[in-house]
Parts: C-alpha cells; sequence; structure tokens
C-alpha cells in the first residue's frame, strides 16, 4: 500500500495526464485518439515543448522566467519571413542568421540578468515590450506568408513511405526499433548497476517500467504511421528533448543549474560562477526561442506581427504543471514535456468539445493553480515529516 | 522584600538533535534590572524566546508565571499584551519608514480603514523625548545611526506600555557613549518602576546597571548573583560562566609531527561590503603549519568569519588589503574557485544557509566542489560519482538510508558530516572550519572530532573558529584570540585556561 501511495506520489503528473486523456476520449467519443488527430497534437504544440524547455532552465537557477520569449519568436519569425519571402535568400543562411539572432538577443538579457542583476522579470518584461515592437516594425504591421515549399517540409513533412502500402510501414519500424534499442539499453545498464553492486529496482517493477513505455511508443507510432507517418517535427522535439534531459541530467554545467536553483550561496562557495550559469540559461532561452520561431512560421505558413502572443505564458504553465519548483532548483526536462502535453490534451480537447473559449481560459487557470498548489503543498508536507 | 514580577520554573526546550534548556529558573522582582549572561549557545537567547512567546507554549517544558499568573503565549502578540517587550540584537526596523511608521508598526493609531497620522506623529515625538532622543519623528530610519535605532526600539517598547523589557545585546554594535547613554537610560526607567532583563557580554556594563545577575551555561542555570549586597568581580562572572568540567569530551590525538608552515596572512584589512569604512577585519595576521589544528575564539561579531571568509577567495567584503602566502609562496586568490584549486577550503557555519543543496541528494552534494574529478568533458560519471559518495559516507559514518537521499531530510550532525565530506573531496591542504560542531548532538560532535584528527594526521592543516571554548581547548594546539575586528592574543595548547581567554575577550571591549 505505502508503495503504491509512493509511485503514485512519484508519477502524480503521469497519472493525471491518463486521467484527462481518458476523460476527453470518452468525452469526444474517441476523437481525440484519432491518428490524425493525434498527428494534430503533436505539431499543435511542437512550440510549447521547445520553449519550455528553455524556459525550465531559467527557472532552475532559482524561479526566473522570461517573459519575452512570445515577442522573440515574433521577431524572429518576422526575420524569417522577411528573409526567406522577400528577400528569397537561401533558407540555411536565413535559419542560420535568426539562431544567431535568437543567440544575441539570450546574451543581451542574460547579460542584464546575470551580470548587473537587473531582476529577470522585470528585464524580461522589457524584452516583451521591445522585441514586439521591433517585429512590428520590420513587418510595418503587415503579415508575411507563402513560404517556399522546401523550407516548409523541414518541418511539416512526415517520414517517407517506403514500402507503399496503407500505413507508413516505415514509421512502425522506427517505433518498433527505438522500443528495441531503449530495452537493451536499459537491461546492459542494469546488468552493469547490478555487476557492480548498486541497487536496482525490483525485476518486477522494472519489467513492468518498460512494458508500459514500450507500448505507448509503439502505440504511438502505430497510430502515426496509419495517418500519414512520423512527423519530422516529431524528429525535431525528440532530439531537442534528449539533448536537454542529457545536459540537465548527466553534464556538470547542467548540475550547477540545479545547484545554483538549490542554495545559490553554497554553489558560489562551492566555486562555482553564478553569474555564468544564469547568463548562459538566458542564452539559451534565445536560443530556443528561434528554433521555436522557425517551427512556427512553418507551421503557420506566414509571419504575422502577432505571432507568440502568451507563448511565454504556456512555456512557464508547462513548467509548473511538471513538476518544476517556481523557487528554482528543481524540476526535470521530462517533467515539463508530460507537462506540455497536458496542456495540449487540455487545449485539443476542450477544442473538440466545443467548449467555449473564454471557459477554457478558466479551466487553464484552474489547472495551474491547482498543480503548483499541489507541488508547494506536498513539499511542505515532507519538510514537517 | 520586593514582589516577584516573573518567574520562570523548569523550563526545558529541545531542539532536534540537542536540549537548548534544561531546567531554567529565573526569578524577577519588579523594578529591578536583571542580567543575563553565558557564551555563546548558553541558552540566554532562547530563554528570552520562549518568555515572549517566539517559541509557543507546548514546544517547550515548565511554567511562567508573570504577575503571579500561568502564561501560556501563543506569539508575541500575547506576551506584548501582557507588556512583555523584547528588543532583539538585531534591529527590526524597516529602514525606508519614518520613525514615526515603525514605532506603530503593528500597533497603528486610528482606526483599520484609516491611520491617524496625527496622532501618530505627537506620539512619537513624545516618546522620543522620553528616551532623549532628538530627532523628528519623521525622520526615515535609514537616515540615523545604529545608537539612535536602539533607542526607536525602546520607544517602540514604551509605546506598548512595556512592563518587562527584555533587550538582547542592546549594546553590541555601539560606541561606548552610546553605550552608556542607554545604560542610563535603563537605570532612569527603573526608578520610574521599569523592570528590564538585559543580556550582555559586556561584564563592566553588567556591574554597572545590573541589580541581579544570572548566570547561564549550557541550557542550564548555574547561580543567580546579587549586585547590591555581593561585591561581585568580573573574575567571579567569567568562572560561573566558563567553570565546567573537561572529561573525555575530545578523543587523544597521537603525537603528530607539526611540520612547515602551509598558510600564512599577514596585516590582513578587510571592509564591510556594504557599510563602507567600516573595518570588519582590523590588520590580522596569523599562521598554520602542517599537522595543526588552530582555532580562533572569540564572540559573535568578532569577525572571525568574515576574515575566514576574506581569505577564501576573497568570498566577503571589499578592498582587502594584506599578504597571504601558501606554502611560503604568495598567493592572489580573487575567487573561490581559485581557492579550491590551491587546495584552500572554507566550511561554512551555517551547513543549511549556505553550504549544502537541501533539495538534491548526498551524492550531488558530496561532489559539487570539485566536479572534475567525476566527469570527462564536462559528462558526470554517475557510477564513479556514486562510488566517491558512498566512499566518504562510510569513512565518517553518515547515517542515511542511501547516498540517494535527499540532504534536507538528514539530522544536522549528518548534514555535517555530508558538508565535511563535500570539502574533503576537493582534495584540500588548508581547511577552514567554521564552527564544525554547531548545533549538534554530542555523539556527532565527537564523531567530528575524530574526523578532525584524521585530517591533520594526513598532513592536513585545520583552522577552526568556534564559539565553544571547550572545544577549542580540547581540540586546537593553538589558538587566536579575535575581538572586535583584532586579534588580540594568541595562546599555546599548555598555557590556555577558559579564564584566560575569555578574561582577554573582556579585557579588550569596547566597553571596559
Amino acid at each position: 500500500m505505502d508503495k503504491a501511495k509512493e509511485i503514485l506520489k512519484k508519477n502524480t503528473m503521469i497519472f493525471a495526464l491518463i486521467i484527462v486523456t481518458i476523460f476527453f476520449a470518452w468525452q469526444t467519443g474517441g476523437t481525440l485518439l484519432v491518428p490524425q488527430n493525434v498527428t494534430n497534437l503533436i505539431s499543435q504544440n511542437g512550440y510549447v515543448v521547445i520553449l519550455a524547455t528553455g524556459m525550465l532552465l531559467c527557472i532552475l537557477t532559482g524561479g526566473n522566467i522570461d517573459l519575452s520569449i512570445g515577442s522573440v519568436v515574433a521577431l524572429v519569425g518576422a526575420l524569417a519571413g522577411t528573409l526567406i519571402v522577400n528577400k528569397g535568400m537561401n533558407i540555411w543562411v536565413s535559419i542560420i542568421i535568426c539562431l544567431v539572432v535568437g543567440l544575441i538577443i539570450g546574451a543581451i538579457h542574460g547579460y542584464w540578468i546575470a551580470y548587473l542583476r537587473i531582476p529577470a522579470f522585470i528585464v524580461t518584461l522589457a524584452g516583451m515590450l521591445l522585441w514586439r515592437g521591433v517585429a512590428l516594425m520590420i513587418l510595418n504591421g503587415m503579415t508575411i506568408s507563402s513560404f517556399p515549399s522546401h523550407y516548409l517540409n523541414l518541418f511539416n513533412s512526415y517520414v517517407p513511405d517506403v514500402f507503399a502500402g496503407q500505413m507508413n510501414i516505415l514509421s512502425l519500424v522506427i517505433g518498433i526499433l527505438i522500443c528495441i534499442i531503449y530495452i537493451i539499453v536499459q537491461f546492459v545498464s542494469r546488468m552493469n548497476r547490478k555487476k557492480k553492486g548498486y541497487q536496482v529496482e525490483t525485476l518486477f517493477a522494472f519489467v513492468i517500467k518498460i512494458i508500459i513505455l514500450s507500448a505507448v511508443v509503439i502505440a504511438l507510432s502505430y497510430s502515426l504511421a496509419s495517418h500519414k507517418g512520423i512527423p519530422f517535427i516529431l524528429i525535431i522535439l525528440a532530439v531537442i528533448v534528449s539533448i536537454y534531459a542529457y545536459f540537465t541530467t548527466r553534464t556538470v554545467p547542467g548540475r550547477y543549474l540545479y545547484a545554483m536553483g538549490g542554495n545559490e550561496k553554497a554553489a558560489k562557495l562551492s566555486g562555482i560562477n553564478t553569474n555564468k550559469v544564469l547568463f548562459f540559461a538566458y542564452l539559451n532561452m534565445g536560443f530556443l526561442s528561434a528554433v521555436a520561431a522557425l517551427v512556427c512560421v512553418a507551421r503557420f505558413n506566414s509571419a504575422a506581427p502577432t505571432a507568440g502572443t502568451n507563448y511565454e505564458l504556456d512555456a512557464i504553465g508547462a513548467c509548473y504543471i511538471g513538476g518544476a519548483s517556481a523557487y528554482g532548483g528543481i524540476g526535470t526536462v521530462p517533467g515539463v514535456v508530460i507537462g506540455a502535453i497536458f496542456m495540449g490534451v487540455l487545449n485539443n480537447g476542450m477544442s473538440i468539445m466545443g467548449v467555449d473559449n473564454n471557459m477554457q481560459k478558466v479551466v487553464k487557470g484552474t489547472v495551474l493553480l491547482a498543480a503548483v498548489t499541489f507541488d508547494v503543498l506536498s513539499k511542505k508536507r515532507s519538510k514537517t515529516a | 522584600m520586593a514582589t516577584i514580577l516573573l518567574e520562570m520554573k523548569n523550563i526545558t526546550k529541545r531542539f532536534p538533535g540537542v536540549k537548548a534548556l534544561d531546567n531554567v529558573n529565573l526569578q524577577v522582582e519588579e523594578g529591578e534590572i536583571h542580567a543575563l549572561v553565558g557564551e555563546n549557545g548558553a541558552g540566554k537567547s532562547t530563554l528570552m524566546n520562549v518568555l515572549s512567546g517566539i517559541y509557543p507554549h507546548g514546544s517547550y517544558e515548565g511554567e511562567i508565571l508573570y504577575q503571579n499568573e500561568e502564561c501560556k503565549f501563543g506569539e508575541i502578540r500575547d506576551s506584548e499584551r501582557k507588556g512583555i517587550v523584547i528588543i532583539h540584537q538585531e534591529l527590526a526596523l524597516v529602514p525606508y519608514m519614518t520613525i514615526g511608521e515603525n514605532m506603530f508598526l503593528g500597533n497603528e493609531q486610528g482606526s483599520v480603514a484609516r491611520i491617524n497620522w496625527e496622532d501618530t506623529y505627537r506620539k512619537s515625538n513624545e516618546l522620543l523625548q522620553t528616551v532623549g532622543l532628538r530627532e523628528s519623528s519623521r525622520t526615515l530610519i535609514k537616515d540615523i545611526g545604529v545608537g539612535k535605532q536602539q533607542l526607536v526600539e525602546i520607544a517602540k517598547a514604551l509605546a506598548k506600555n512595556v512592563k518587562l523589557l527584555i533587550l538582547d545585546e542592546p549594546t553590541a554594535s555601539l560606541n561606548e557613549a552610546d553605550s552608556r547613554k542607554l545604560l542610563d537610560l535603563l537605570l532612569q526607567f527603573k526608578k520610574e518602576g521599569l523592570t528590564s532583563i538585559i543580556i550582555s557580554h559586556k561584564l563592566n556594563e553588567i556591574s554597572y546597571v545590573a541589580d541581579k545577575i544570572t548566570i547561564l551555561r549550557d541550557g542550564a542555570t548555574i547561580e543567580t548573583l546579587n549586585n547590591k549586597t555581593d561585591v561581585i568581580g568580573e573574575e567571579r562572572i567569567i568562572r560561573g560562566m566558563v567553570g565546567r568540567t573537561m572529561t573525555d569530551r575530545f578523543p587523544k590525538r597521537e603525537d603528530i609531527q607539526i611540520k612547515e608552515t602551509s598558510l600564512e596572512v599577514k596585516n590582513w584589512t578587510v571592509f564591510h561590503p556594504t557599510y563602507s569604512g567600516r573595518k570588519v577585519v582590523d590588520n590580522v595576521s596569523l599562521h598554520i603549519r602542517k599537522g595543526e589544528v588552530v582555532g580562533i575564539a572569540g564572540l559573535m561579531g568578532a569577525g572571525r568569519t568574515e576574515l575566514a571568509l576574506s581569505i577564501f577567495g576573497k568570498s566577503f567584503g571589499e578592498n582587502i588589503t594584506g599578504t597571504l602566502l601558501l606554502h611560503g609562496k604568495e598567493a592572489k586568490l580573487n575567487n573561490s574557485r581559485q581557492a579550491i584549486d590551491k587546495g584552500l577550503v572554507y566550511i561554512t557555519e551555517d551547513r543549511k544557509g549556505d553550504g549544502l543543496v537541501l533539495t538534491n541528494p548526498i551524492r550531488v552534494n558530496t561532489t559539487l566542489a570539485k566536479m572534475e574529478k567525476v566527469s570527462h568533458h564536462g559528462v558526470i560519471d554517475k557510477q564513479a560519482e556514486m562510488t566517491a559518495a558512498n566512499d566518504y559516507a562510510q569513512r565518517l559514518r553518515t547515517k542515511c538510508t542511501s547516498t540517494e537521499q535527499m540532504v534536507g531530510n538528514l539530522s544536522g550532525g549528518n548534514q555535517q558530516k555530508v558538508l565535511i565530506s563535500k570539502w574533503m573531496f576537493a582534495d584540500p591542504e588548508i581547511m577552514i572550519l567554521d564552527e564544525p560542531t554547531r548545533g549538534i548532538d554530542v555523539g556527532a560532535k565527537y564523531e567530528i572530532y575524530c574526523i578532525i584528527n584524521q585530517l591533520v594526521k594526513d598532513g592536513k592543516s585545520i583552522l577552526m573558529i568556534s564559539s565553544e571554548l571547550p572545544e577549542l581547548l580540547g581540540m586546537c594546539d593553538r589558538i587566536y584570540i579575535m575581538n572586535e575586528s583584532k586579534m588580540v592574543g594568541e595562546v599555546s595548547r599548555e598555557e590556555a585556561t577558559q579564564e584566560l581567554i575569555m578574561g582577554q575577550i573582556l579585557k579588550t571591549s569596547k566597553g571596559a
């Protein structure tokens, strides 16, 4: 019983996600989970995952947030539109220019926040107004649309169907391959740990975990395969998420993010240059905002002056729902991904059900408050225990 | 015989792992000035916090009788309603509010919906006159000096109809003239019938104002001396404060050969980072040799931690001047990273505040100061990290379910061991230990002492800052005495006694 409680406590958001998914699947008569909608869900929420990953690094440093990312998305999108559509520049050169601009904006924020120690809230609030203004100036208030197809294909196309059947067999094969590799890696590392005498989870729990995760991956790839196949955007997301998951858990700079957020004074006395850590978090946020911008213009096939509005709130929401602490030092990339999917399912499910747009906002706000309240209360309890 | 205003009976207060107060008794007569003395950590402040309701009824054992009524204070407001007001060592004033606003903070004049500022400032001005402070009550707190701020605190207490005033080290940050003014004010209030309890380290001040002196030591009342009837010398008070029997609370250290000097600091001066012009370390020189444990004795606020932090890669203070020699060669350490790389580490007195990352497991805390030992090209080798953490947990006998346990869930003693592990892992030559046994129980203390002995046996140099004199006497080969930012003495193990050290500190205090 205690064990079940612990599993439940550790994976609250996963269970919440499952419940919400089942609820909407039931309410929408299964529409939520039809292959076409699953594909939709992924392309609709790609930008949230990318932005939330970057936001997590900022939040980890001590609850610092970045309010400017929606405006940065608009600005970089406007730039991409001008370069690719209006100037007809080579798309690769344009992409590199956009990413560099994102880095520069991130560096500016980072310098002000980390070295001048102006509160992140203020710096990025200023950025939010400033970059939106620049975006409007570039676009002159107009929307740039119709990107060339070779640009759109980078983000909007699917894994090709080499076997030419009813289903996209290659997508299914990829899904199965991922599962096999995952299972092998898990078993090898388990054996290694055992050999060196480290604690390992019980075989039962281990197998169950593998079965569930494999089932999810195969079900997802089956679902995608029966529509158009695995979308490229999913591969981009997987790469980004893997890199940042690795970065935060397995590298020294990643470790420093947690140490700084957990106790900045202790980190400083341990010889960590906390200014550099903070600077990096915002530099990276600028970079990922630019990536998200490129994804967004491809998805909408346009660069609009209002693009990216409220994206910062989606990203922050995904982080907190995904278990990041509002005080910093706690949070994981997989958690944030779950948070983003959770928000995505909520949005998508309510839209399909035809819930009034205003009501949707009420529900989303309530969910965010509930998630953070739960986080704070559960921590209080573990402290007094 | 005068009536008893306050009686505290058999007060016992426990903190996790320690007994801060053990059956303490205190009797205060109406209209007297009662002094409470004792070493740091003797339990003076804890006792006053019990009295004022900061530690609510139920969190301690024993009885408080005030005006012959049993009191069960749940919070500070309860005690203030009865006229018991405490003024803490760190003043509780809001710098950007006026004197008047501060004096009636939480006690605003007028109604909830409309503060009556006329009344507030008129009453404030009257009270300021009573305490002899010639300032307008519309002056901002930040614009007046510490001495005047102390008077504002007293005026604020008077505004609450105080009957029993408690002052915790009121003169600690005051100069001689301001201190004298404050003490005279207390004597004047006494004539008007006010009872006060004063906590102080300055024995000459206590002899000057106090009617009775209660001595606390290790959380227990030792004795109450009557200053009116007996002539009490400072020697007598010091003996009461420190006179404990030294049993085998300290592990024997094998004879260790003390070798060449590893760290030397010459003419070290450090200024305060925010109050420019205030010297926190004033022309201090010291040296430590390999295989030696050197102590620094002193009262809180003597500048010991500031000295240590400024040596540790200038982690505190500004305009640091002086020479630092490591193994005979001059070294410039501009940040903590450089200090760690040169083998000099500082182990903080505040393990929760700036030592450990409480939300991280033991493993992560252990390796934090020297990640390059468990990583290649910035990628962490988790297995190597676990091996290292387990190794230190075993060597230091840290009690934990595994090294994946969150540090925040460990007891104080075990947290301290993790903190020491962390800095041992950084392969230091010289370790500065700041209050290494603060707030941990006797058993854990003994284990920490054993670790220190092992470290010097391995040829390390240890600089130990401690407010517990017996600990310094039991552990150190040499003891420096620091007071009010200056080095005021150095004694060898053989000649050191608690009376000598305490005497030296008190003799050099500004008040003397």
